[in-house]
């Protein structure tokens, strides 16, 4: 009963690696990058939804829906400012400002929102359920369900709308798609907008569920995702989903078994795993599909 | 005139790949565009449909300067390529390669018109059309490419070396095919390495050598031309 239990502690937290994860896969799978100001996009997510709690008194839903539509146009502005402008660059000159935006925002973040950690109001009173001794909050249930939701509304976005479908054809053949009249520019912005609506959703569920936010909290799950991105095969949809739900059960399992300091070394220990024995990740293929 | 290219200077980089080439396009004729791996034959089509920017000169289509358009707006107006290597899309099925290629429409009754169309060109694709186009062969990755290229429902089509790799059979049927598509009104330039096919279903042709042309007329005179026949047509 003990193992089933976190289990389902580990399925939400992995939830939220997979949500976060798969800002990264759908932008490296359609630019070829590596965003790492994506763990602070998921930070703005969670500010925004605090502020729409907090300040604007919404109930849950609103309150995700204005933290998505922040942290899609905060992602949108992001790649306009600071990577379209290098398309053409070497690789090693968009990685570098990526860095640095990540430092931008999170020090932007320390200067407005103030550096101290805010708990989050609470938008449902915790209620615990007992399923024969499997003890499960409301507040998981919510992470589960809203994190099933998305990544099932994901899915058949990518692979039934006409959108989606141009995501995957300009993920794996980015002049073809041109010559198919597909409007580049738009599909990109289009992926960072969902990337980035994706991990503000995360950072909702997290202030509710941890009751804490803070401007330097998208560093240590921003790591975590992308390893779990990695680990799932980076620019393979489904693969993020897997690699986060498996990052946040290695990561429960292992606070477990062992002890809380291991908490984070688990993260790296996977990812020097996977680059060791399957570089290309659990779901995926060498020069296979890339969304 | 519906294409017409005027003195057209392509670079890449330092390397001067196209050098001041002028070409002609009338409406509903085949014009290809023949010459040896390197002679800058991939360049023309690319700068043509605004994957390549030219230092010098001018792309005009149907009256519209091509310069500093983007390449979905350049498939809007009427342009469609079909690229060299084919270049499917492997992680999409057949049908939403077709879709892709009918990107730019909204109207659902035409679109669904040339898919029929197109399955009635290349039977073979309607029976794969759930399959992922990476499992295709390569003569039925051509087919698709050119499916593709049809379901903009273009004015112009550019077709860049549709027989390479292909087996002399299937290259037959290819450009028969080309030119079916050519009489039920699309106007074609064809860029070739097999200059005897590409001469024989064209009206006109271009020779291109290291980014310049070197000869051009009818194609049936090219066909007998003796400077021809011995660099391209095997003597
Ligand atoms: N991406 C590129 N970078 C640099 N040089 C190129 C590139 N593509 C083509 N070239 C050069 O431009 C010239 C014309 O190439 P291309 O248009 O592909 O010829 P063709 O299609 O007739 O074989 C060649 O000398 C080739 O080496
Ligand atoms: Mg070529």
């Amino acid at each position: 009963m003990d193992l089933l239990q976190q289990l389902i502690n580990g399925l939400s937290l992995g939830s939220i690696y997979a949500l976060i994860a798969l800002g990264y896969t759908m932008v490296y799978g359609i630019v070829r990058l590596i965003n790492f100001a994506h763990g602070d996009v998921y930070m703005v997510g969670a500010y925004a939804g605090f502020f729409a709690v907090w300040h604007y008194h919404l109930s849950f839903f609103p309150a995700l829906g204005v933290a998505m539509m922040v942290a899609a146009a905060t992602g949108v502005l992001i790649e306009r400012l600071a990577y379209r402008p290098l398309r053409q660059a070497p690789r090693i000159a968009v990685l570098i400002t990526a860095i640095g935006v990540s430092l931008l925002l999170e020090n932007l973040g320390i200067l407005i929102l103030k550096p101290e950690p805010r708990s989050f109001p609470e938008v449902f009173p915790l209620a615990l359920y007992n399923f024969g001794g499997l003890i499960v909050t409301n507040r998981q249930m919510a992470i589960l369900a809203v994190g099933l939701v998305l990544m099932v509304l994901l899915q058949y976005f990518v692979n039934f709308t006409r959108t989606g479908k141009a995501m995957r054809a300009v993920s794996f053949d980015m002049e073809a798609a041109l010559l198919m009249g597909i409007n580049v520019d738009r599909i990109i912005t289009v992926t960072f907008a969902v990337g980035s609506a994706l991990a503000a959703a995360a950072g909702v569920l997290v202030g509710i569920f941890y009751n804490r936010i803070d401007p330097l909290m998208g560093i240590m799950p921003g790591i975590k995702a992308f390893v779990a991105a990695v680990l799932g095969g980076i620019g393979v949809i489904p693969g993020a989903m897997l690699g986060g739900l498996v990052m946040g059960v290695a990561e429960v399992m292992v606070v477990a078994l062992f002890s809380s300091t291991w908490k984070d070394a688990v993260a790296f220990a996977i990812l020097i795993f996977i680059l060791l024995v399957k570089p290309t990740g659990l779901l995926g293929r060498p020069g296979g599909e890339k969304v | 005139m519906l294409l017409e290219i005027n003195d057209l200077h392509v670079y890449y980089g330092a390397i001067h790949a196209i050098k001041g080439i002028s070409l002609e396009v009338e409406a509903g004729e085949i014009v290809t565009l023949v010459g040896a791996n390197g002679a800058g034959k991939s360049t023309t089509l690319r700068t043509i449909s605004g994957l390549q920017r030219a230092k010098k000169g001018a792309i005009r289509f149907k009256d519209r300067d091509l310069g500093n358009m983007a390449p979905h707006e350049i498939v809007a107006a009427g342009i469609s390529q079909v690229p060299e290597g084919r270049r499917v899309f492997a992680n999409l099925t057949v049908r939403e390669n077709l879709e892709m290629g009918a990107y730019r429409r909204s109207d659902r009754a035409g679109i669904q018109k040339d898919m029929k169309r197109v399955f009635e060109l290349f039977p073979r694709l309607e029976e794969r059309q759930k399959q992922q186009a990476g499992t295709l062969s390569g003569g039925e990755q051509q087919m698709l490419a050119i499916g593709r290229g049809l379901m903009s429902n273009p004015t112009l089509m550019l077709l860049d070396e549709p027989s390479m790799g292909l087996a002399p059979l299937l290259v037959k049927e290819i450009f028969a095919i080309v030119k079916e598509i050519n009489e039920a009104g699309t106007t074609i330039l064809l860029v070739e390495q097999n200059a005897h096919m590409a001469l024989s279903i064209a009206s006109k042709g271009y020779v291109l050598e290291t980014g310049q042309i070197v000869l051009s007329g009818k194609a049936s005179d090219l066909a007998n031309n003796e400077q021809v026949k011995k660099a391209y047509l095997g003597g």
